[in-house]
């Protein structure tokens, strides 16, 4: 497929361009949406279309008044300051507990794996509406719905399942001699996790914490049973956004979230090179 | 350290039991070694996760709210044949009941319960409380015919001593569309109440639909990520990689700025001169909206599983084909795409799970008729407090999950799940 084979016929030759042509609509349908409103959010004027100014490219079209205006309004940043607070947290306790388990769920004498397993990644599964409900009842009866603490705990639970994924993965490919090795050299269990099970499982240890920073910072549904006024978060803040007065400050918001994206998306993709590169899979 | 003299022909450990003792309990130690760092986890997991959805769930099946406000009059029920009207003390003892100041709290509860099972059943009970304070004196069976005659109606007595019963089934029967006669039997809800089916249904098709246009939009791009030198593949995986790292409501907004009528395919296509100025296609706030959004949504969902498979199958196996004689439409179909199987119900199945459960897209993009089955549990949490109805809709969702995940393990083995 790489290229057309010079004995191709002319059929072939049609199919090889047809196909192209294809997956370069695909590839447009999943990127289009993610670009088209980036130069809406310069929109000068408070419309979700383009301008005739706009595709004439005058430069008194485009403004940055939607970005001035998050600035400006204290409920956007208190809720992008929530978004922080609700996901570091949320992630430091996933990635502590997740990391751990996964140590656990990788060892070959593990009991009854696939059934911890299941229970493990039972967050993940079930529909976010179920989550959302339970947690909205027992949350309320011990008094911990409109708390910071009830959303924090909410979103560890959610983040942990990818923590455990990605971990049990990079574990994989470790090597158990390496621990035997310190163990006989005389190194505690504790040190020879610091210092030489973490150093090399970090990458996906890393990369299991930006899953549970994201599903934390894009979580929507359990946000909207949980979190108060008080606790509001970013995508609580775009839903009620969407859904009352729609205004191109949401396609402000939205370009600085495809920004932070782009940039754990490089995060990851630095990540799974050092992770190749530390198991020997590519060379460095 | 006494010395190991015995000569039995067993091996023996340096403290003298027996080796394959000392192994075993090694072993043991190791096991319980293992399950002691899931612990924590496990516990969190179980303490903040599992037990709210259980509790949740129990919700479904518990109605205690008619024997909490009326326990006495619900225990002489209990010997109450169901032919005739219940006798004078069943009246009196509900009169009293009634008048319990203390009990204020639960007959509002009692009557939205009994609510559920008949309507117009809260309104007779708020009706009969204020009225009968003032019927002091018996007969009470008299003063409650006279202030509804209702109370005449042996249906109506039937009704109490079905709600009676602490556990019931009936947010069950109501989700698929069912109900239980007051003599007990189960019978389908008239046909205006019959919603529940019909959404259940609507809610797996889309998820159909969607995994079905998943997989004719994913199989190309994966077959070319594939099969393209690994430079290239890397470059265009962003178009997949980056969608799926974007938020989910940046997306959800961004499809509404496409799709509105006045959006910008709205404009390219009056542009193009293909649709009037007057006539633009209405594509959103209707199901079209919630079936492009999450097929948008899902779409990585497919690739990854599928180009993880793809990039597995040896290219010979083609060239091998073609040398033999096979043109490539069915090299493609004999030799590829039979390899690739696993790929497609990895990927189908985490689809559908993660479709039959959106609830955020269609709320926003879906309109009346492109609701799915989360919208009406999130409207009967929030807005209806039907929250056993909810908890049984919750209940019967989140077996159909359970099911789907059951068979992916089948297939795919949980274990093996792979990010990104």
């Amino acid at each position: 497929m790489s290229a057309i084979p010079s004995y191709a016929g002319p059929l072939e030759r049609f199919w090889y361009y047809a196909f192209r042509f294809l997956c370069g609509v695909i590839f447009l349908f999943l990127i289009s949406p993610i670009i088209v409103m980036i130069p809406l959010s310069f929109n000068a004027e408070p419309y979700f279309t383009f301008t005739p100014e706009m595709l004439a490219l005058k430069s008194e079209a485009f403004s940055l008044r939607w970005y001035q205006d998050i600035l400006d309004n204290d409920q956007w940043l208190h809720s992008m300051k929530n978004s922080f607070i609700v996901g570091i947290a949320a992630t430091f306790l996933a990635t502590s507990l997740g990391t751990i388990a996964a140590l656990g769920l990788s060892r070959s004498e593990m009991p009854y794996r696939t059934l911890i397993m299941g229970v493990l990644l039972s967050p993940m599964i079930v529909p976010l509406i179920i989550t959302a409900a339970g947690l909205f009842f027992f949350y309320s009866s011990i008094n911990l719905a409109q708390t910071y603490t009830g959303l924090i705990l909410a979103h560890t639970a959610l983040g942990t399942p990818f923590v455990v994924i990605t971990v049990t993965a990079t574990l994989s490919g470790f090597d158990r001699n390496l621990i035997r090795a310190a163990s006989s050299l005389g190194s505690s269990p504790q040190r020879t996790f610091f210092k030489v099970i973490l150093p090399l499982i970090s990458p996906g240890v890393i990369s299991g914490g930006l899953f549970a920073f994201v599903t934390s910072f894009d979580e929507v549904v359990v946000a909207l049973f949980l979190a108060g006024f008080e606790q509001r978060t970013v995508p609580r803040q775009m839903w009620a956004g969407i859904r009352e007065q729609i205004s191109p400050t949401i396609l402000a918001v939205a370009t600085i979230l495809v920004l932070i994206s782009v940039m754990l998306l490089a995060a990851m993709e630095i990540l799974r090179r050092r992770s190749e590169r530390l198991r020997g899979l590519s060379p460095s | 350290m006494a010395a190991v003299t015995e000569n039995d022909g067993v091996m023996r450990a340096a403290d003298g039991t027996p080796l394959k003792q000392a192994l075993a309990r090694a072993t043991r130690m190791n096991k319980i070694r293992a399950f002691l760092l899931t612990t924590p986890l496990l516990a969190f997991i179980l303490v903040t996760f599992i037990l709210p959805i259980g509790l949740m769930l129990f919700r479904s099946v518990s109605a205690p709210e008619v024997v909490e406000a009326f326990p006495k009059t619900i225990a002489i029920l209990k010997e109450w044949d169901g032919e005739d009207l219940p006798g004078e003390e069943t009246y009196a003892m509900l009169a009293t009941e009634m008048s319990d100041r203390d009990n204020r709290f639960n007959l509002g509860k009692a009557g939205t319960r009994l609510n559920y099972i008949e309507s117009g059943f809260r309104s007779l009970m708020n009706l009969t409380v204020r009225r009968i304070k003032r019927a002091e004196e018996p007969p009470y069976k008299d003063a409650f015919i006279k202030i509804d005659e209702r109370w005449g109606q042996v249906d109506t007595w039937k009704t109490i001593q079905l709600a009676g019963d602490p556990y019931t089934i009936r947010a069950y029967l109501n989700a698929l569309d069912l109900t239980q006669a007051p003599s007990g039997e189960i019978v389908a809800q008239p046909e205006i109440k019959q919603i529940y089916v019909t959404l259940f249904l609507r809610t797996i098709w889309v998820s159909l639909g969607v995994t079905a246009a998943c997989i004719l939009l994913a199989y190309p791009i994966s077959y070319l990520l594939a099969t393209l030198p690994a430079g290239t593949a890397n470059l265009l995986m962003i178009f997949v990689l980056l969608p799926f790292w974007t938020s989910l409501l940046v997306r959800t907004t961004s499809w509404i700025v496409l799709l509105q009528t006045n959006g910008v395919i709205n404009d390219i296509l009056v542009w193009i001169g293909i649709v009037g100025d007057e006539d633009r296609i209405q594509m959103i706030y209707n199901m079209t909206g919630t079936f492009i959004a999450m097929t948008h949504i899902l779409l990585p969902f497919m690739v990854l599983p599928l180009y993880s498979v793809m990039k597995t199958i040896p290219k010979d196996h083609m060239r091998a084909a073609r040398s033999l004689g096979a043109n490539p439409a069915i090299a493609f179909a004999r030799i590829y795409m039979p390899q690739t199987v696993p790929g497609v119900g990895a990927g189908s199945i985490l689809v559908f799970i993660l479709a039959i459960g959106y609830y955020i897209t269609p709320a926003l993009v879906g309109g009346q008729d492109g609701q799915l089955i989360s919208n009406i549990i999130e409207y009967h949490m929030k807005k209806s407090l039907n929250w056993s109805l909810a908890a049984a809709l919750g209940g019967i969702l989140l077996a159909g999950v359970l099911a789907l995940y059951w068979l992916y393990n089948r297939i795919v083995g949980i274990n093996n799940m792979k990010l990104g």
